[in-house]
């Protein structure tokens, strides 16, 4: 009984979706308020007819109704309380579910937070929302319904989740990154509720700018958790593989971060508009077009849900009706878009330009060594797959140069800034940054390390700039709390971002070319060394764990002759699905990660041991958690909480001060 | 911004939608094999076992399976059960791949030892031949030593019954 509530309340959602995407619409063309004013309490129905329902599928999980299908496929009586919360999103149908309900969580949102809209604009984004909303529901209730029963002879236990998701990562990983990619929905309606209106002005980026920021926040958090659960469970010690699937989610990325510099020209300045628009169109399809791909089975990938082809048709139905559809409204509307203002060749303005030039171009380029293997087979070329070479070649100097311009953009002025004083602290920071980046190499010691110091450059030039601007805010306002207090918060979230990218810079350089590795032959009483480490196996046992038996390695790390940690990765072997998944064994430092991972049994009880040495691999996590929280501290400023009317004579104001 | 380059973006999306269109009907997983329909190539090694050497000409003369595994391999352990209640419908015939003596001999002492010849090939030569990409995969091959399926990963109920046993209908 309880699994048809869920089962209707899906339904209930995709009817409420369709009047929200019909009513307001129509009410917006017709000019009746009426209509228009359904919009907030249809999307604040919505989200609640998807809580429910969501709600129920939990409730599912946490029952073990395994008459629910998805229920039995995914959890088992033996799989613990706070693995079958995270179940729910752990297989293709709930985690659609998942995504439909942060599409109503930001329909929601938007519906209590748009006071400072005028109502029609409102209704219009929330109406292209309700669109996406018959889509997604539609998707799923008609290829990939979650509530589908096993009766009446329901199975006494189910087959369990994946292993490779037991873990704490997936239990926050999927939220975040859907937050993320739905998120980027609201600045697509946006975008089209300005296209729809024609009313392309500055004003609608002003709209979206925090809503594209908090998805970008989300989203750059929601791909770090993936990596660093890729990183410690995957059991292979790296933190990005190239994989289609994460390139599906680094794409949109790439785009959302280029949106966000644009639509602070486009806001400043009323510049960029028409290419902002497209900006807002295609961070949101890419990142459907990354649904598409993992869902579907185009593309080969260790994430790759369970694929048909039959959902493979309709999302790309979907997919033409969403992108095709806005991009062909983009054309017939864009080309009418005035372009007023100019800007000299060095200026703000120049260097946001340059940004997303390299940006998009980063984004293109990762799509294509995606998608390439599918254009080669496509043709009759065969299987082939582009690897990390690839997109490392492309990546790693597209990265140098866009690194180069983060350093000059934040001192430079709107308009025109061509004087040579502005930059003239840059030399000092160049000179420091290149001999301690020269330097560095021969501290870490090795053979030296060309990359290695190009890199520590890059970092330290941008952390040191970030830091110039910082001092030179506050000196402009005279003292720290006069200028943190006063200041627009969206530079503090910048400070925060930019320096973020710098420590995250720090730490790729150092884990790619510095990580100590070897393949080691190990039984118990033996000895190794790892960095300044000596690793002794104590012991060789086997663990019953709740649904798994793991055999268990007892390693005692010494440093000289004083114990300093006891470390047990395990090699564990799943009940229900017979799967074998390594726990590698981690010690984390702020200089480096121990990372000791059991390989294969090599009999008379001795086993491939992996033993690495990680220099300042956490400062890659720790670069992007900066990088996200300056997005949330860019939210708090007070213009975006300002109501229409005070909006007008504000706007004037900043024009001028600008 | 200029009249047609508006329409760039829908048209270069236009494109990936004939891609992905195409893309649909096609399975990235599926390897083609370029042995398919081809003999078993020559080879000259020694059963692990009793140390004979074994050619191609003293493959069994009946539809056999052709199971490349290694005692490194935890995948073959997975399916080392199933392929054991195989071989009582069909021959199954071990190539054991880039692997030790001990190792191997080892392995199958503790968990049994279905095969009915056990091909030894340490440097992973006729693997190679074969096209192998990892361990496991499982060739079909008929009475005349034509091989006829190629199986990545894995054997189960599963791929026997969807796709060895039609197979196996064909040619008998």
């Amino acid at each position: 009984m309880i699994p048809e509530i869920g089962h209707f309340a899906l339904v209930l959602a995709f009817g409420v979706s369709i009047c929200l995407a019909v009513f307001p619409l129509y009410g917006y063309l017709t000019n009746q308020n009426g209509f228009c004013a359904t919009a907030k309490p249809l999307a604040l129905l919505q989200g609640l007819a998807l809580a429910v329902s969501f709600g129920v599928l939990m409730y599912g999980f946490l029952a073990h109704d395994f008459s629910i299908k998805y229920v039995a496929d995914n959890s088992n009586l033996d799989l613990p309380w706070y693995f079958r919360m995270s179940a729910v999103w752990g297989a293709h149908e709930g985690s659609l579910l998942l995504w439909a309900l942060i599409l109503g969580f930001w329909g929601v949102a938007v519906a209590l937070f748009s006071r400072g809209i005028p109502d029609h604009m409102s209704a219009l984004v929330l109406s292209v929302m309700g669109m996406i909303g018959v889509g997604f529901l539609a998707f799923m209730l008609f290829t990939s319904n979650p509530f589908v029963r096993i009766l009446p002879f329901a199975p006494g236990n189910g087959a369990d989740l994946n292993p490779l998701l037991q873990d704490p990562g997936l239990i926050f990983h999927p939220p975040m990154l859907y937050m993320g990619y739905v998120g980027l929905s609201v600045a697509f309606a946006f975008a089209m509720a300005s296209l729809i209106s024609g009313k392309l002005d500055a004003t609608w980026a002003r709209w979206s700018r925090p809503w594209t920021t908090v998805a970008w926040a989300f989203l750059t958090l929601g791909i770090a958790l993936g990596s660093w659960w890729a990183y410690y469970e995957l059991g292979w010690g790296g933190w990005w593989f190239w994989d289609p699937v994460e390139n599906a989610s680094l794409i949109p990325w790439l785009v959302a971060t280029a949106l966000m510099h644009s639509l602070a020209v486009t806001e400043k300045r009323g510049l960029f508009r028409s290419w902002t628009l497209l900006l807002a169109i295609a961070g949101f399809s890419l990142s459907l077009l990354g649904t598409f791909l993992v869902r579907s089975g185009v593309l080969n990938s260790v994430h790759a849900f369970a694929n048909d082809p039959e959902r493979g048709v309709f999302i790309l139905g979907f997919l033409i009706v969403v992108i095709g559809g806005s991009l062909t409204l983009y054309a017939l509307r864009a080309s009418k878009v005035s372009e007023p203002g100019e800007f000299g060749w060095i200026s703000r303005e120049s260097f946001l330009l340059f940004n997303n030039l390299v940006l998009t171009v980063m984004a293109v380029s990762v799509l294509l060594g995606t998608l390439y293997p599918l254009f080669v087979d496509a043709i009759g070329g065969g299987k082939v797959s582009v690897g990390p070479p690839f997109f490392n070649a492309v990546f790693v100097p597209l990265t140098a140069i866009l690194v180069s311009g983060m350093a000059f953009g934040p001192l430079a002025k709107w308009r025109q800034s061509d004087d040579p004083k502005l930059y003239r602290p840059l030399i000092v920071t160049l000179i420091v940054s290149v001999v301690v980046g020269l330097v560095w190499p021969s501290i870490v010691g090795g053979a030296y390390s060309i990359a290695t110091a190009v890199g520590v450059t890059l970092a330290l030039w941008i952390a040191i700039a970030t830091g110039l601007d910082v001092v030179r805010k506050i000196a402009v306002y005279g003292g720290i709390s006069a200028t943190f207090s006063r200041i627009e918060k969206g530079t503090i979230g910048m400070w925060l971002a930019h320096f973020g990218v710098g420590v995250m810079i720090f730490g790729v350089v150092m884990v790619e070319n510095h990580t100590e590795h070897r393949d080691v032959r190990m039984g118990v009483g033996d000895s190794q060394r790892l960095g300044s480490y000596n690793v002794r196996m104590t012991d060789l046992a086997v663990i019953n764990g709740p649904n798994y038996v793991a055999d268990q390695a007892t390693f005692q790390i010494y440093q000289a002759e004083t114990l300093y940690k006891t470390v047990t990765p395990q090699k564990r072997r799943y009940n229900a699905s017979g799967m074998v998944m390594t726990e590698s064994a981690i010690d984390s430092g702020f200089t480096r990660d121990l990372y000791i991972a059991m390989g294969e049994p090599l009999g008379e009880g001795d086993w491939a041991v992996r033993l690495s040495v990680k220099p300042f691999v956490d400062w890659i996590w720790a670069g992007a958690f900066l990088m996200g929280l300056g997005g949330f501290v860019s939210i708090t400023d007070k213009r975006y909480r300002k109501r229409i009317k005070e909006e007008k004579s504000e706007a004037a104001v900043e024009g001028a001060t600008a | 911004m200029n009249r047609l380059m508006v329409w760039l973006p829908l048209g270069v999306f236009a494109i990936l939608v004939g891609f992905f269109f195409k893309g649909l009907t096609l399975d990235p997983r599926e390897q083609p094999s370029a042995l398919i329909g081809q003999p078993v190539p020559a080879f000259e090694l020694t059963d692990l076992n009793t140390g004979q050497l074994l050619s191609r000409e003293m493959l069994p003369k009946e539809p056999f399976l052709l199971n490349v595994w290694a005692s490194w391999c935890i995948t073959c352990q997975v399916e080392h059960p199933y392929l054991t209640k195989l071989s009582e419908q069909m021959p199954v015939v071990g190539l054991n791949y880039k692997d030790t003596e001990t190792a191997a001999k080892n392995w199958l002492q503790k968990l049994g030892d279905p095969y009915a010849m056990q091909i030894f090939d340490p440097s992973g030569r006729l693997g190679l031949d074969l096209g192998v990409a990892g361990a496991p995969e499982t060739f079909l091959v008929d009475s005349s030593g034509v091989i006829h399926l190629r199986i990545q990963g894995e054997v189960n109920d599963r791929v026997f019954t969807q796709k060895i046993q039609p197979m196996l209908e064909m040619i008998q």
